[in-house]
């Protein structure tokens, strides 16, 4: 247990010393998409009858921030070990693949979570945010970045160079997130647009967690919490995987 | 009886590239271990394979007993690698690096060791640096701290000594000797030839992934009992003496390459005869580079 414990307590340290970086970036950057955003189009949206364009969107915005961050920290953190070589002091001790994973996805999860705690509380300046289901939030904020730390673990291991994460953020956790109905309702968008939305599993993680803030939304939270949780066993049994068989770690 | 290391029959390929041909190699607790040969020859990779870090194609390794692979746990409680790059995690001061360290080995509070680790390599005033700010000798310092902070039986150093300084080298090779009297198992491996002569009990040497030599330091010198004869002469060199030259220099000196003393007679005998005068003469004993040298050739 010491193990695992100091390999997360690491990754927790190893963000949390440049938090300006990994924690206040990422809240400004939200807060300037909700500023920007919002004042463009504050009364010519309204997605839920009597909900605020701004008050819609905060949540979204956290959520983003969550998914991004978890998915940053967990790669990010993988990619610059292996870069300087540094990875051997976490694989020259006796952890074992399970701990290993666990260390680095709680990690990742601590960073995503205290982002998005912090983007809400930043939106709390500019709007009302009421919160209908807190443990529907909660539960897909957890699960969310569960899910986009096992990916971040995949992507940083398998990654050789800075260029390549670079492309699976650009062109993978981008595109998936910025079309996941942050900025809208699916329900606004042609009948192709909505199917494709459906095969989004982040759509499904935005939509459940603002399921929670406003009782509301376009898919059932439950169906959500299970494509959701199939996502984050699938993710982790893949990573379980390439873990213990050493992929790019152990040669 | 259980040994420190055993290695039977490892091979690894990388692509076209035969690693490791089939090594098998075992090393007794409380030894100081030599591992020579040059770049290439596959000692980090055997090093790595004890360390976990590369999964052999075949053949076993153990570290006191316990299997690299199947033991994992036990067998990396019971190794310490100090990586031949100079390696750091830019985040941490030199004590909260050696603390994540004791940490990963499972170990809560280590302060006591820690310290004294921290003391005998001279770190005691670095101690609350960050790592980015240390110089080369130093951070070379830590790694060897951080390979010793779960006080492992089992100690491998990848070429420790490698672009450091005369002191750090003496204060490095004054701790690491304190710790194989007090019972720990020392494996080194270094370009530095007379350093492992001063230090090791027993040396291998690999090329091309094999073990071409596996002896005491001791024999390895006795055995190769020649030795060479340095001459600066009045006149030519007789032509009975041309095939044992071993080496001519611009300005005229000329060494000899004999297999035992006795033919130092025969040598001084052959000038006699030619009547050349000897104006200067040595004679050296063969070192560890210079067996270490011919080794090499043969092989």
């Amino acid at each position: 247990m010491t193990g695992f414990y100091t390999l997360f307590y690491k990754e927790w340290l190893r963000f949390w010393k440049v938090s300006v970086q990994t924690v206040l970036a990422p809240v400004l950057t939200a807060l300037l998409y909700l500023l920007v955003f919002g004042h463009a189009l504050r009364g010519r949206v309204e997605v839920f009858p009597g909900v605020d364009y701004i008050a819609f969107l905060a949540p979204g915005l956290a959520m983003m921030s969550v998914l991004q961050n978890s998915f940053a920290n967990a790669s990010s953190s993988l990619m610059q070990s292996k870069m300087t070589g540094n990875i051997v002091f976490v694989l020259l001790p006796p952890l074992s693949h399970r701990e290993f994973f666990l260390a680095y996805l709680l990690a990742a999860m601590a960073r995503g979570v205290v982002v998005g705690a912090g983007v809400l509380l930043a939106t709390l300046w500019f709007t009302e945010v009421s919160v209908v289901h807190p443990w529907w939030v909660l539960l897909f904020g957890v699960c969310g970045s569960a899910v986009m730390g096992a990916l971040g673990i995949v992507a940083g291991i398998h990654s050789d160079k800075i260029d390549q994460l670079a492309a699976f953020t650009n062109f993978i956790i981008l595109p998936l997130t910025f079309l996941s109905g942050v900025f809208y309702s699916i329900q606004s968008l042609p009948a192709f647009w909505q199917a494709a939305s459906h095969l989004n599993p982040v759509f499904y993680m935005i939509d459940g967690f603002r399921y929670g803030f406003f009782g509301a939304s376009d898919t059932s939270p439950w169906l959500s919490l299970a494509i959701v949780g199939g996502s984050f066993i699938a993710l982790s049994w893949l990573t379980l995987g390439l873990l213990k068989s050493g992929y790019k770690l152990r040669q | 009886m259980t040994y420190a290391i055993e290695i039977s029959d490892v091979t690894k390929r990388y692509g076209s590239l035969q690693a490791l041909g089939g090594v098998s190699l075992c090393v007794e607790p409380g030894e100081f271990f030599g591992l020579l040969g040059p770049n290439g020859a596959g000692k980090t990779t055997l090093i790595s394979i004890l360390a976990g870090l590369v999964r052999p194609d075949s053949g076993t390794a153990r570290i006191m007993g316990h299997d690299v692979g199947v033991d994992y746990r036990a067998a990396r409680h019971a190794l310490g690698v100090v990586p031949q790059e100079l390696v750091f995690d830019p985040f941490f001061t030199v004590r909260e690096a050696l603390t994540i360290q004791s940490g990963y080995f499972g170990l809560r509070d280590n302060r006591a060791w820690i310290d004294e680790v921290i003391e005998n390599l001279d770190l005691a005033d670095k101690a609350d640096t960050n790592m980015r700010a240390l110089s080369g000798g130093m951070k070379r310092r830590v790694l060897v701290a951080q390979a010793l902070v779960h006080k492992p039986p089992v100690i491998v150093l990848d070429e420790p000594t490698a672009g450091v300084d005369v002191e750090l080298r003496q204060a490095l090779w004054r701790f690491i000797r304190r710790l194989n009297r007090d019972g720990h198992t020392i494996v080194l491996t270094t370009h530095y030839l007379e350093e492992a002569e001063a230090l090791c009990g027993r040396v291998a040497m690999l090329k091309q992934g094999r073990i071409v030599t596996l002896d005491t330091t001791e024999n390895l010198l006795r055995l190769h009992s020649g030795c060479y004869v340095g001459l600066r002469l009045g006149g030519a060199l007789p032509a009975a003496l041309e095939p044992l030259v071993a080496q001519r220099q611009d300005d005229g000196a000329i060494r000899l390459a004999l297999p035992d003393y006795a033919e130092v007679e025969r040598v001084m005998a052959a000038l006699r005869e030619a009547g050349v005068a000897v104006l200067e003469m040595e004679i050296m004993q063969p070192d560890l580079e210079e067996i270490f040298v011919q080794i090499m050739r043969k092989a």
